[in-house]
C-alpha cells in the first residue's frame, strides 16, 4: 500500500526530515512477459495502464518510456483543459475527459492542481464570430457549459487586454468554458504513475521500443533496448513517435509530426486569472501559479522530430502577444521549448485497432492531446482490454481515413490546444 | 557617509562622475561605470531581496549575469521592468530601484514565516497537500497566487519600441573577454568580416576584474589596444551591451543589444533595444566560465557571495564588500581574491579550504602574505540574519562526508566561497553540439560540435589567461580560415598561465547535523531548492535529473540554473552513488538570459503587426463613410450607413437598389493568379473538378477546386485570355492560399507541365456594377465594347475602353442579377468608380458593402467557401455534383469515392425559411429535428446565412442539414436560449431561380 499524502502526513514526516517517504513508483527491471505493454510512459500511455488495472483486472501490464515518464509532450505542454469542441464525437471524447479531471487529484491522492479558471477563446474576425457561435450552439446542446461573451466581458475576465486590437484583430467577442483551465503537466504524469505502480504496473524508463514481433499477423511481444519483451498485445501511446513504431510494424499512419513551441516569461504577480487563447493570431496565455506567463505558440511549417522551435515562429507570437497586450511588451522570456506533436489531417486523434492484431494505436493529438489524458487513457484501456473500440473511440478508428468519416476541429480551432 | 565601502583608488568607475539613485525609497550615490549591485555594495547595502519560498534575507551573490538573489524592480509606471538582476543594471542618474517579493517591506517581510514551518514545505509538498476538500483548490490557490511571481508587469502599454536587423558575419565571436578578443582579432586580421558580441557595456570581459599582465601590461590595457585594433577595422562589428541568447539551426545566431535601458534621458525616437539575427559562417564561443557556490549549511545569507563576485567588486568597482572576510574554497585560484581583499585593506579572517593538503601557487602566496589557511575544514554553519555575522569552521573527515573535530568560530561579514568554475557552455548546447564531463575540473565542457562553431577559453574549461589568449587567436584563425581567408599565425601574447587548481570536489559540505536534520543546505538559491529536497526527490523515486529538477524545481528560476545545475548533479550523483557523467545533463534552453518579448515583435506591431490591404477606391469609401470589414488582409467596405441609419437600415436600402436599379462594389480583392504556358488548359482540368479543354478565349467559366481530401477549398471564376493564357479568380482571404496550394502541384507532383503563374491581385482594380439598369450605365460609358447582350452574353469578357480607359469588363454575377465586374489598371481605379458614381447617379447608383454582397448572393443560393463550407463539405454535399467531370481526374476526386462520401445522411446544402417571417436565425444556431426538454439534443445541422431580405420581405437562411438535399419542405427547429426557432427546408435559391436575370 501507497502512503496516502495529506496535511497530516507531511506532518508527521516532517519529523522524522521527509526521510520515510516511500517511493511515488519503483523502477523495476522489465519481466520476460506481461499480458499488456504500453510503449510510451507519456500522460495517455500512464492512464491506460492504470485503467487496465484498474478497471479491467489487467495488471500483468508494463509501461515502457524510452526517456523519463513524462518526458514527452506531456511535460512540455502548456496545459490548457477544456471540453468544447465543435463536432459530436469531439465533444464526447473531451467532455469524458473533463469529467476525469474534475476528479482526479481525489481519485490519484496527489494534487494535480487541476484549475478551473477558465477558458477563452476570442474571436477576432466575422468569420470567427460565426464558428464560435456555432461552436457554442452546439456545445449548449451536447449538455457542454460553453457561453459567449462580449467584447466587455472579456475586458472584465482580462483587464489588461487591448480590445481595439489596432484595428487589425479587435476582440469580437469569444467563447468562455468556465468549467475548461489548467494543470500541473508533471503532477498528472506522477500521479498515474504512482497509482499505476500501486496497482501492479511495471514502469521501465530508459527503454526504447526497437521494433515488435509479429507472427501470423499478430503481435507477441516487443524489441527494446533491454531486450526482448513478450506481451499478449501491445498499446502503443508515442505521440510524436507515432509514424515511427507504425512503420516498425509495418503498415503507415496519416500523420505528420512537427515541433509545436512553448515559452514562460519570468515570473510576475498574477495578472492573467484565466486562460485566453486567440486563435486567429496563434498566442495563447496563462499565467502559472509560480507566477510565469506561459505562452503557446503555432506549429512549425515543416515536418521534424526536433523538440525545439523554429525562431521565426516565437517571434510570430510574441508579436501577437504584445498586440494583444501592449504592456507585455517589457517582460522577458525565460525559457522557450518544443515538442514534437503527430497531427492527422483532421486535427483529431487515432484511438484504434491497427492491421496488426493484438496491437492497437492512441496518438494524432496534435497540438490538443493534454486535456485528453485520463479521457484518452480511459477508453483505451477498454479498447485494448476487450479488443475492440471503446464507444466513444469508435469514430476515431483508423478506418476513418478510408472512408472519409473525418472529424474535421480545423474550423473550430486553428491550433487546437 | 556616502559610498562608504568604496576604496580610496583604483576600478574602473568614473570618480567625476557621480551618480544619484535611490533603492527601496532612500537616496544613495554610485558612479558612472558602477552596476546597480555595485552601488549598493559601496553603500553598504546588502540585503536587497527576499527568497521565492522562505522568504529569507538574500544579499548581492554575484557580478553577473548569474545572479540568484538579487533580483530588482526598476523605474515606475509604463517604463517599469521587473526582475532584473542588480548585477547586471547598469547605474543612470535618477535610476529608482526596489527589492521584489516583500511585504511589507524588505526589512520585514511577512512572507517569511514560511520560513518557520519550512519543515512542512519540502519539495513538492504541493502535490501531497491542498487536496482536501477537492473542491477547495480555487481557495487555496487563490491563496498560493498571491504568493506567486516576483516583480511587477508594467499596467500601462510600453512607451518604447524595438528594432530588428539582419547581419551576416563571416566569423562571430559570443564574448569578448581574452579569448574573445583574441578570436576576433585573428579573423579581423584576415579580412574576415566578423562580429563581436559581449553582454557587458566594456569589452574585456575577466580581465577588468582580475589583475593579469598581458605582454608585459595590465591586461585591461591589452584589451583596450584589443579593442582599438578591432574599432579601426571596418569589417568588424562590435556590439557592447549585446547578450548573444540563442543559438539556432544553420548557425542562426540571435543577439539582443540594449541601447538605451543605461541611459538617464532615453531618446524618444531611438528604440530601447535592438534584436540582431546573425547568419554566421562560422562562430566562435568565448562565453567565459561562471564560478560555482559551495554547498553548506545555510550557505544564503547575505554576505555570502561567490569569491570572484568578491574580486570584481574589489578590482574592477573599487568597493569593498565587507571589512572581515572568509574565505571557502575546494581550489587554488580563489586564493587569488584573498589576496586582492586583503591588498584593498579587508581582514581575512581565515581561509577555509576544502583541500586536506592545500596547495598551490596562490595559496603559497596567500600563506606568504600572512593568511591563516584552514586545510581540511568546512564551515559547518553559518550565523547572522540580514547579515552573516559569523561561520563555524570544522576539520573534517578524511572521505569529507562528516566533522573530524571542534567547530570555532570566525567573525566575519563576508564569506567569498568557490566551488570551482563551470563553463558557460549554454550556446554549445542550444547548438546540439554535445558536452562531456570533464572529471579533473568536475565539470561538463564541449565535446563535439554539430554545427560551424568552436569553443575557446574559458567556456572550453581552459583556464590559464596564456592557454586561453593562445586558444582564443587558434580558434579565430580556424573560424577565418574554414569561413575561406587565408590566415598569417601571429606570435600569442604573453601571459602568466595560473589555473584554479588543483582542486577537491565535494559537493556536500558536511555539518553536525545529517542534511535536512538542520540548517538548509541551499543549491539553488532563487528557488529555495536544498540538498534536502534534492534527496528527498531521489529517494520518492524522482530519479532522472528531469524529474529532479521538475519535482524540486531545482534550475527553474531566473537565472535557470547557472549556478545551481552542476551542485546539484553533484548532490545527484554522491546521493544515488551514480558517477555525473551517466546521469546526464537538463536540456540548456535559449535564452541565454530572459529576453525582452517587445524585441521579439520589433516592429511587427501596431499597423505593422499584420499588413493591412487597401484598394485604390479605399479613400473614396471612407468618405462616403463606410464601415469596414477585415477580409484576409483586405479593409472591405461592410455597409455604408447614412445619416441614422444603422447596419441593418443600410443594408436593407443597398440590397433593395442594387435588385431594384444599380448598386455597385468594390471587388477589387478578388484573388487574381495569371496562368500561362502550353500545357495550362490541362492543368487547370486537374485543380478544378469541371473540365476546361473546351473554353475558348474570351469566354469564362465558374470553377470548384478541392482539396486532397475531396473538400472544397476555393471556388471562382477563370477567363480564357487567350491561347494558353488564362486569368484565374479566387476567393479574397484565398489567394493566397490557392497560390500556394497550385505551386505546390507543380513543383511536386506535376514538374512535367509547362505552366507559369504570377500573382496578379494588385495590378487590377474592379468595380462590379449589377442590377438591371448595369448596361445601361456601360453602355454610356465605352464606345468600343457592344454591349449587345448577344454580342456579349453571360460569361464572356470584353476588352476595350470604360470611362477613357483600358478595361476589362466581364459579364459574370455574384448577385444574381445582371451584372459586369469592370476591371481596370490599379491606378485608373479611383477614376472608374468616380466616373461610374456620376454618370449612375441618375439610376440611383447604391454602393454596397460585403454584408449587401452576402444578402444578395445568398437570396441566390450561392455559397461563400469558408461559410457555407468549412473543410468538410464536397460539392456533393452542396447539390453542385454536376460539376464533376467524370471524364477525367482532378484533386480530391478519389477521395469523393470514399464510401463515407456517398452516406444519403452527410450534411448538405439547403435553405431554410423561418415559420415567423421576422425572424432572422442566427448563424451559427444548430438545428434539429427533435426538441428536447434539455440537451443532449441530436444535430442535424447548423446555419451558415441567415439575414432579413427586403427582397423577399422575410427573414432567411442558409444552412448544413443531414440529408438536406431530400428534405426539402420538412421541418427543422433551431433551440436557441429562451426560444425555439422552427424553419422549413427549402431549396437554397430564393431568387430568380431560373436565372433570367442573369443571363438578362
Ligand atoms: C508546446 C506544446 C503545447 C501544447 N499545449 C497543449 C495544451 O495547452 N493543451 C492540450 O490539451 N494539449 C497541448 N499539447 C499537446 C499535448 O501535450 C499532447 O497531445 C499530449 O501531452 C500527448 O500525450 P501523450 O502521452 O500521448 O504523449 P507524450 O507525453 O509525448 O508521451 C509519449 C511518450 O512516448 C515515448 N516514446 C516515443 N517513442 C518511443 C519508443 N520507441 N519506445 C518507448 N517510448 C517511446 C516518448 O519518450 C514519450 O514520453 C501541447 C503540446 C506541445 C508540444
Amino acid at each position: 500500500m501507497k502512503a496516502r499524502y495529506s496535511i497530516f502526513s507531511l506532518a508527521r514526516n516532517a519529523l522524522s526530515s521527509h526521510e520515510n517517504w516511500p517511493q511515488a513508483w519503483r523502477s523495476p527491471e522489465p519481466k520476460k512477459e506481461y499480458d499488456v505493454v504500453i510503449v510510451g510512459g507519456g500522460g495517455h500511455g500512464l492512464v491506460t495502464a492504470y485503467y487496465l488495472a484498474k478497471e479491467h483486472g489487467i495488471t500483468n501490464v508494463a509501461v515502457i518510456e524510452k526517456g523519463w515518464l513524462g518526458g514527452g509532450n506531456t511535460g512540455r505542454n502548456t496545459t490548457i483543459v477544456r471540453s468544447n469542441y465543435m463536432w459530436d464525437e469531439s465533444a464526447a471524447l473531451y467532455e469524458h475527459s473533463l469529467k476525469l479531471w474534475e476528479n482526479m487529484t481525489k481519485e490519484l491522492n496527489f494534487n494535480v492542481m487541476f484549475s478551473q479558471r477558465g477558458v477563452l477563446n476570442l474571436a477576432h474576425t466575422l468569420n470567427e464570430v460565426r464558428i464560435t457561435k456555432r461552436r457554442i450552439h452546439a456545445n449548449r446542446l451536447n449538455g457542454i457549459d460553453s457561453e459567449w461573451v462580449e467584447p466587455e466581458q472579456v475586458k472584465e475576465w482580462v483587464p489588461i487586454i487591448d480590445l481595439r486590437g489596432n484595428g487589425r484583430y479587435p476582440v469580437l467577442g469569444g467563447s468562455l468554458q468556465r468549467r475548461g483551465g489548467t494543470a500541473r503537466h508533471d503532477a498528472v504524469a506522477w500521479g498515474y504513475a504512482r497509482a499505476a505502480d500501486a496497482l501492479g504496473v511495471d514502469i521501465i524508463q530508459q527503454c526504447a521500443v526497437e521494433g515488435f514481433d509479429i507472427e501470423d499477423g499478430r503481435v507477441t511481444g516487443v524489441r527494446t533496448s533491454k531486450g526482448a519483451i513478450k506481451a499478449k498485445k501491445v498499446g502503443v501511446v508515442v505521440a510524436g513517435h507515432a509514424g515511427v513504431l507504425a512503420n516498425m510494424a509495418g503498415f503507415k499512419l496519416p500523420i505528420n509530426s512537427r515541433p509545436l513551441q512553448a515559452l514562460v516569461s519570468e515570473p510576475v504577480k498574477p495578472c492573467v486569472h484565466c486562460v485566453v487563447m486567440a486563435g486567429a493570431v496563434h498566442a495563447y496565455i496563462s499565467q502559472s501559479d509560480k507566477g510565469e506567463l506561459v505562452i503557446g505558440a503555432g506549429t512549425d511549417a515543416y515536418n521534424s522530430y526536433a523538440q525545439w522551435g523554429s525562431n521565426p515562429v516565437t517571434e510570430d507570437t510574441l508579436a501577437a502577444i504584445c498586440e494583444l497586450y501592449p504592456l507585455f511588451r517589457r517582460m522577458r522570456m525565460m525559457r522557450q521549448w518544443g515538442g514534437v506533436v503527430d497531427t492527422c489531417p483532421d486535427a483529431s486523434p487515432i484511438i484504434s485497432t491497427t492491421p496488426v492484431k493484438g496491437l492497437y494505436f492512441n496518438c494524432g493529438w496534435g497540438t490538443g492531446g493534454f486535456k485528453a489524458t485520463p479521457g484518452s487513457g480511459h477508453i483505451f484501456a477498454d479498447t485494448v482490454a476487450n479488443d475492440r473500440p471503446h464507444p466513444i473511440a469508435e469514430p476515431f478508428s483508423l478506418e476513418r481515413f478510408k472512408t472519409g468519416f473525418l472529424i474535421d476541429e480545423h474550423a473550430a480551432a486553428g491550433v487546437a490546444h | 557617509m556616502a559610498q562608504r565601502y568604496r576604496l580610496d583608488k583604483g576600478g574602473r568607475i568614473d570618480r567625476d562622475r557621480p551618480v544619484d539613485f535611490t533603492f527601496n525609497g532612500r537616496a544613495y550615490q554610485g558612479y558612472a561605470g558602477d552596476t546597480l549591485g555595485s552601488a549598493l555594495l559601496a553603500n553598504g547595502v546588502h540585503l536587497v531581496g527576499r527568497s521565492f519560498k522562505y522568504h529569507r534575507p538574500r544579499g548581492i551573490f554575484s557580478a553577473g549575469a548569474e545572479e540568484a538573489n538579487a533580483l530588482v524592480q526598476v523605474g515606475e509606471g509604463a517604463a517599469t521592468l521587473a526582475d532584473l538582476k542588480a548585477t547586471q543594471v547598469e547605474l543612470y542618474e535618477g535610476l529608482s530601484a526596489r527589492s521584489v517579493n516583500c511585504y511589507p517591506s524588505l526589512d520585514f517581510d511577512i512572507g517569511e514565516v514560511n520560513s518557520l514551518a519550512s519543515k512542512l514545505f519540502p519539495a513538492g509538498f504541493y502535490y501531497k497537500t491542498f487536496m482536501w476538500p477537492q473542491a477547495g483548490w480555487p481557495m487555496y490557490e487563490r491563496f498560493i497566487r498571491k504568493a506567486a511571481g516576483l516583480g511587477e508587469a508594467p499596467l500601462e502599454p510600453d512607451p518604447d519600441f524595438y528594432d530588428k536587423r539582419y547581419a551576416h558575419a563571416d566569423v562571430l565571436v559570443a564574448g569578448a573577454g581574452p579569448a574573445g578578443l583574441a578570436a576576433a582579432l585573428a579573423a579581423a586580421r584576415s579580412g574576415a568580416r566578423v562580429i563581436l558580441a559581449d553582454e557587458q557595456h566594456e569589452l574585456g570581459g575577466s580581465l577588468l576584474s582580475g589583475r593579469d599582465e598581458v605582454d608585459g601590461k595590465p591586461g585591461s590595457d591589452w584589451a583596450a589596444e584589443a579593442e582599438r585594433e578591432l574599432r579601426a577595422n571596418e569589417n568588424v562589428r562590435i556590439l557592447p551591451r549585446s547578450v548573444v541568447f540563442g543559438y539556432y539551426d544553420h548557425n542562426w545566431i540571435d543577439i539582443l543589444e540594449n541601447l538605451s535601458d543605461h541611459l538617464a534621458n532615453k531618446p524618444a525616437d531611438a528604440p530601447r533595444q535592438r534584436m540582431w539575427k546573425v547568419r554566421a559562417n562560422q562562430v566562435v564561443l568565448a562565453t567565459g566560465a561562471i564560478e560555482r557556490p559551495l554547498v553548506f549549511r545555510d550557505n544564503d545569507r547575505p554576505g555570502i557571495m561567490l569569491a570572484s563576485a568578491a574580486r570584481s567588486y574589489v578590482n574592477r568597482w573599487a568597493v569593498r564588500p565587507g571589512e572581515s572576510a572568509v574565505l571557502f574554497t575546494n581550489n587554488d585560484g580563489a586564493y587569488a581574491a584573498a589576496l586582492d581583499m586583503k591588498a584593498a585593506g579587508i581582514k581575512i579572517a581565515a581561509a577555509v579550504d576544502l583541500r586536506a593538503e592545500a596547495e598551490g601557487e596562490l595559496t603559497q602566496a596567500a600563506r606568504d602574505a600572512g593568511i591563516e589557511v584552514l586545510a581540511g575544514h568546512g564551515i559547518a554553519a553559518t550565523e547572522g540574519h540580514k547579515r552573516v555575522r559569523r561561520v563555524k569552521v570544522a576539520p573534517l573527515s578524511a572521505d569529507g562526508r562528516s566533522l573530524a573535530g571542534e567547530a570555532r568560530t570566525l567573525n566575519c561579514d563576508l564569506v567569498a566561497m568557490s566551488g570551482g568554475w563551470n563553463p558557460t557552455v549554454h550556446l554549445h548546447s542550444q547548438s546540439r553540439g554535445k558536452l562531456r564531463f570533464d572529471a579533473e575540473l568536475a565539470t561538463f565542457v564541449p565535446d563535439r560540435a554539430v554545427q560551424a562553431e568552436r569553443s575557446a577559453g574559458a567556456c572550453n574549461g581552459t583556464f590559464g589567461l596564456a592557454d586561453v589568449l593562445g586558444e582564443g587567436f587558434a580558434a579565430g584563425e580556424a573560424a577565418a580560415e574554414a569561413a575561406g581567408f587565408s590566415v598569417e599565425k601571429a606570435p600569442r601574447p604573453q601571459a602568466g598561465n595560473g589555473k584554479f587548481l588543483p582542486a577537491r570536489w565535494l559537493w556536500l559540505t558536511p555539518s553536525s547535523k545529517p542534511v535536512g536534520h538542520g540548517g538548509k543546505h541551499f543549491v539553488d538559491f532563487q528557488n529555495d531548492v536544498t540538498a534536502a529536497d534534492l534527496q528527498l526527490a531521489l529517494r520518492e523515486g524522482y530519479t532522472s535529473v528531469e524529474h529532479v529538477k521538475r519535482y524540486t524545481t531545482t534550475g527553474m528560476g531566473t537565472d535557470q540554473g547557472k549556478t545551481s545545475n552542476v551542485n546539484a548533479l553533484g548532490v545527484v550523483s554522491e546521493f544515488r552513488g551514480v558517477p555525473i557523467e551517466e546521469l546526464g545533463v537538463t536540456t540548456f534552453r535559449p535564452p541565454y538570459t530572459p529576453v525582452t518579448f517587445g524585441a521579439w515583435g520589433g516592429r511587427d506591431v501596431g499597423d505593422l503587426f499584420d499588413p493591412i490591404r487597401r484598394t485604390p477606391m479605399h479613400s473614396w469609401h471612407a468618405r462616403a463613410g463606410a464601415e469596414f470589414e477585415n477580409v484576409g488582409m483586405w479593409k472591405r467596405p461592410w455597409y455604408y450607413p447614412k445619416a441614422g441609419e444603422g447596419m441593418h437600415e443600410a443594408v436593407q436600402r443597398e440590397s433593395k437598389a442594387a435588385r431594384e436599379s444599380l448598386g455597385i462594389l468594390d471587388a477589387t480583392t478578388l484573388g487574381r493568379i495569371d496562368i500561362q504556358g502550353p500545357d495550362s488548359a490541362e492543368f487547370l482540368n486537374r485543380v478544378y473538378t469541371n473540365g476546361w479543354k473546351t473554353l475558348k478565349p474570351g469566354a469564362i467559366r465558374y470553377g470548384l477546386m478541392l482539396g486532397e481530401d475531396g473538400m472544397v477549398m476555393d471556388d471562382g471564376v477563370t477567363a480564357c485570355l487567350g491561347e494558353n493564357h488564362y486569368l484565374m479568380h479566387t476567393t479574397s482571404g484565398g489567394a493566397a492560399e490557392v497560390l500556394a496550394h497550385l505551386e505546390e502541384y507543380l513543383q511536386t507532383e506535376w514538374p512535367e507541365l509547362q505552366v507559369y503563374l504570377t500573382t496578379v491581385t494588385e495590378q487590377y482594380a474592379t468595380a462590379a456594377i449589377a442590377g438591371p439598369n448595369a448596361r445601361k450605365l456601360l453602355a454610356e460609358l465605352t464606345d468600343d465594347i457592344d454591349v449587345d447582350p448577344d454580342a456579349f452574353p453571360f460569361m464572356s469578357w470584353r476588352e476595350g475602353t470604360v470611362a477613357g480607359v483600358w478595361a476589362r469588363v466581364m459579364r459574370i454575377s455574384f448577385s444574381g442579377d445582371l451584372s459586369f465586374e469592370i476591371n481596370v489598371e490599379a491606378h485608373n481605379g479611383l477614376h472608374l468608380w468616380q466616373t461610374l458614381m456620376n454618370a449612375g447617379e441618375k439610376y440611383n447608383i447604391t454602393p454596397y458593402g460585403t454584408e449587401t454582397m452576402h444578402v444578395l448572393r445568398a437570396e441566390k443560393g450561392f455559397i461563400i467557401v469558408g461559410q457555407e463550407t468549412d473543410g468538410t463539405v464536397t460539392p456533393v454535399d452542396l447539390g453542385m455534383e454536376k460539376l464533376c467531370s467524370t471524364k477525367k481526374d482532378f484533386i480530391g476526386k478519389r477521395s469523393l469515392s470514399r464510401p463515407d462520401m456517398q452516406d444519403p445522411n452527410r450534411k448538405q446544402f439547403v435553405g431554410l425559411l423561418p415559420d415567423d417571417p421576422n425572424e432572422v436565425l442566427e448563424e451559427g444556431a444548430q438545428l434539429v429535428e427533435t426538441v428536447k426538454s434539455q440537451p443532449p439534443m441530436d444535430m442535424v445541422g447548423h446555419v451558415t446565412s441567415s439575414y432579413m431580405s427586403p427582397n423577399l420581405g422575410r427573414g432567411f437562411a442558409l444552412a448544413l442539414v443531414k440529408g438536406g438535399l431530400h428534405k426539402h419542405g420538412q421541418k427543422v427547429y433551431a433551440p436557441m436560449p429562451g426560444k425555439t426557432i422552427a424553419c422549413t427546408v427549402t431549396s437554397p435559391v430564393f431568387f430568380d431561380p431560373e436565372g433570367e436575370r442573369l443571363r438578362a
